[in-house]
Parts: structure tokens; sequence; C-alpha cells
């Protein structure tokens, strides 16, 4: 078995968030395999540690396995019929598929952002206080520092602020992407994961999201799914590169994108025939 | 592991192009500046102003090879966003090229020498030295050269330490042009500007070491500079077991 607990000193030797602090891990991952249906296996004996409070990037070409291991982590694999998941799963220490797991809560402990902007048809406000108001959260002086709060963490605050009552889907794609962003740190998760966050949005807003997501990492561990290779290495401090559902290797961004030790990383970061 | 072809592997035809055009100018700059060493030795131990003329107005261009490989290099950086292997490949061009660019500026200054012995006339020293350190660091600088155009860290490493006994080569010539110096006061100028031309042999060996490190970086992506030979020896060989 190929582990990949790396020590996290790493990050601290080789990245530019050296003064964060102590790096402890948040996700767990062992001999996790996963499959679609009995013949159809996405993931193999994957084993690694997902840092706290640091950036971690899933890169690798279409069909890897990435986005696949992302949603092991809030089980929206569960959602798909004859997909069954081996291995162990642990969000600071607590098993993600033990039976007795409220999913729903775990979800709230790990929220997701799409790669296509989802709000609620909605007016922003009401987007933004949604997580709350389904946890029976009503009080108007609650909900509203919540949402000033949130929109605050998303930097969309001060392009909202005079409209909250506006229709969301008034919003551009990559406002819509921010408030969405709003939207899961409202209740206060443990991790944010992002699939392919910017990838439908132009590079202004993107570049916008990338600063967001460097905002957000002290306080959240945030795991994000991208096809760009460049995204990653600016926005990453952990990057694992994946291939034909196999973590090929993992390692601080810094150290994989400028002296990758396997051959099948270094050809695909380089754009080489594999 | 890094081998020669790495480079034209690349899914996008025109970035192995661009790849290939500028480690070609870089060799062929390395090819200048070999021939330009060459040349100021040969103008310093015959006292040949003529040659010593050429090889001062031939720096011009080891000048513009240097500003042309550093736009290609800024112009690859820009565009392409290279990284592992071919991040190394840019930057290490990038600074070989000013370790080329110095070692065509001693070289200019050795022909310097070679003006001024020229017209001085009579000195006491048979320039032993001179052609003995210069031929050292002259085959030092192709050494290098190959092992960048062949990627081979083993012979990257035999540069790193030859330079040390260059180093201590140096520090004999010095002496035994000292003793020239004591014996007789009118011999000072005529030997402080073989002395001055040593100075530049020696530096020259730096810089050929200084690329042989590059050379290593660029293989094995490790930082090898500002460690000591035995040390680099012992870092190679655990490195590749």
């Amino acid at each position: 078995m190929q582990t990949h607990a790396i020590e996290f000193d790493s990050i601290k030797r080789h990245s530019s968030a050296e003064a964060d602090g102590p790096v402890e891990a948040s996700l767990h991952v062992e001999g996790l395999n996963l499959f679609y249906d009995q013949s159809a296996q996405a993931l193999y004996d994957i084993n690694l540690e997902i840092p706290k409070r640091r950036v971690t990037a899933f890169i690798g070409p279409s069909g890897c396995g990435k986005s696949s291991l992302l949603r092991c982590f809030n089980r929206m694999n569960d959602l798909v019929d004859g997909c069954l998941v081996k291995g162990k799963l642990r969000l600071e220490g607590d098993d993600i598929y033990a039976p007795n797991v409220d999913v729903a809560g775990l979800r709230r402990r790990i929220g997701m952002v799409f790669q296509k902007p989802n709000p609620f048809p909605k007016s922003i406000y009401e987007n933004v206080a949604y997580g709350l108001r389904i946890q029976g959260i009503n009080k108007k002086r609650v909900l509203d520092e919540v949402v000033e709060k949130s929109l605050r963490a998303s930097a969309l605050w001060d392009e909202v602020k005079d409209r909250l009552n506006d229709s969301a889907l008034g919003l551009s794609g990559g406002q819509q992407q921010r408030l969405v962003i709003a939207r899961t740190v409202a209740v206060e998760p443990e991790v944010l994961l992002l699939d392919e966050p910017a990838s439908a949005l132009d590079p202004i807003s993107t570049l916008k999201i990338e600063e967001l997501i460097y905002e957000l990492k002290s306080r959240y561990t945030i795991v994000i799914v991208t096809h760009n290779m460049q995204q990653a290495a600016r926005v990453s401090d952990m990057t694992a590169f994946m291939y034909m559902g196999k973590l090929i290797e993992y390692d601080s961004t810094d150290r994989l994108f400028t002296n990758p030790k396997q051959k099948q990383t270094e050809d695909y970061i380089t754009g080489r025939y594999g | 592991m890094l081998h020669q072809d790495s480079y034209k592997q690349h899914i996008s035809g025109q970035f192995n192009a661009e790849l290939e055009a500028v480690k070609n100018h870089l060799l062929e700059m390395g090819g200048k500046v070999e021939q330009q060493i060459a040349r100021a030795v040969e103008s310093l131990l015959k006292r040949d102003s003529g040659e010593a003329t050429q090889v001062i107005a031939g720096d011009q261009e080891v000048n513009d090879m240097e500003v042309r490989i550093d736009e290609e290099c800024s112009r690859i950086l820009a565009r392409r966003q290279p990284a592992a292997s071919d991040l190394r490949l840019v930057i290490a061009i990038a600074k070989v090229t000013t370790d080329l660019e110095r070692i065509g500026d001693e070289a200019t200054k050795i022909a310097r020498q070679a003006v001024k012995l020229s017209e001085e006339g009579k000195s006491p020293s048979s320039f032993l030295e001179a052609r003995h350190i210069g031929s050292h660091v002259a085959a030092m600088l192709r050494k290098a050269l190959d092992a960048f155009a062949r990627l081979d860290v083993d012979m990257a490493v035999e540069v790193v330490i030859q330079d040390a006994e260059v180093d201590s080569e140096y520090g004999t010539a010095m002496r035994s042009l000292v003793t020239f110096m004591m014996e007789d006061p009118r011999t000072i100028s005529p030997v402080l500007n073989e002395m001055w031309a040593l100075r530049s042999l020696e530096r020259i060996g730096d810089h050929a070491s200084n690329i042989a490190e590059q050379v290593i970086y660029l293989v094995k992506g490790m930082d090898v500079r500002h460690i000591e030979p035995a040390q680099l020896q012992a870092q190679m060989q655990s490195s590749g077991e």
C-alpha cells in the first residue's frame, strides 16, 4: 500500500503560508476505493491527509477521479445509484461513513461549491440566510448579522449591500459564485469543497475567486478541484495529482510544480504526451 | 529522469520549438564565449595586440546574445507558464547566460592586459601559469556546456570539483609572480598585468562552476550553490540511489 501521508512540515518549508502556525490534518483518507457499479471502479486505494486551514488542490485529466474523490468527503456520491465506497474517510477523527452519521449535519460541516453558480431564485439576502432558516433561525437581527458577515467574507458585500432584496439571478456569474460561497460559509462549515469554482468565469472574476480562496483559508480547510493547473499553482498549498483513479503524487504545491517526483506528474503539468 | 528528448515531447509543437531554439542559442553563445577565451589567452601568451583588439570588439556580439536569450526566456515565461523541468530549463538558461556574459567580460579584460603587455615590452615571466590555468578553465567551460547539452550531472560535478583545483593553482601562481616583483621592482608593472589576467582566468573557472551548478539544478531540481565540493559529491551519491 502506497501512503501519501506526507509531512506537513514540507508545506511550511516550501510555501508562502509560512507564518500561519502549525499544520494539522483535517481530513484523513485511508484505503479509499470507490465503485460506481460492480464493474466500474472510479478510485483505487487512495491514501492522503488534507491539512487544516490550508488549500489543497486536486488536479488531473478529465475522468481521473478528482471530482469523485471530492464528492466522497461530503457523501455526495450517496446520491448516485449503485455507488459503493470502501475505506475510511475521517473529518477531525469522525468517521464520515459511519452508519449513524447525519448526512445533512455532515454537509453543514463540509460545504460544497460547484462549477456553475447555483443561486436559488430568491433575493440575495434570502440566499445567504437560507442555511440558517432551515436550521430554524429566523431572528432578523441574527440573520442580518450573518448575511453581512458572510457577504463580507466572500468579498461581495460592497457590491450588493444596497440591493440585498434584489433577485440573486440578476448578479453576474462571478458575483453569483461569490454569493454561493457566502451561502456556504453562512452556516460556518469546517471544510469548503470547491469543484471547478472558477471554470465558468471570466479572468477577472476568476482572480477575485482566487483572492477570496486565499482570504478564506485562514478560517476554513479548502479543497479545490481544478482543470486549470496555473490556478492550482496559484492558490494551493498542497497539490494532489490524480490519474486513472489513482493518486499519483501528493506534495507541497511549490515542490510539485518545480520538481515533481513522478514522471506522470511531470508529463501532465508540463503538457507532454503521457 | 530528465533526458535529452524530453524537450521534444510537448503536445504543443510550437512550445517544443521555442525551448529547443533557446537551448540552441545558449549553446551558440557558449561556443562564441569559448572562442573569445581561446583567442584572449592566445593574445596574452603572444602579446599580440591585434588579436587582443579583435577579442575586445567581439564582446559586443556576446552581449547581444545575452540580451536576445533573456528576451526569449521572458517570452516563454509570459506565454507558456512553464512548469517543472521546463521551468527549471528556462531559469537555468537565464542564469547561465549571465555567467557566459561575465566570462565574455573576463576574456575582454585578459585581452586588455595583452594589449598593455605588448606595449610595455619585457616581462620576466614565462607565462607558464597563464597557459596552464587558461587551458584548464577553457576545458572546464567546455565540459560545463557539454554537461548542459547532455544533461549530464556527473560531468557537472567534475567541473565544480575542478574549480577548487583552479583556485589552488591560482594561489600558487600568485605567489610565484610576487617573487619576481620582490626581486626586481621594474617588473612590477608587467607582472601586475599578468596577475590581472590570471585573476580573470580564475573568475572564468568560477563562472564555469556556476554553469555546472545550474546543470545539476536543471536535471535534479536541487540547488547546490554555496556548498562545498565534498558535500556536493556526497549529496549527488545519496540522491542517485
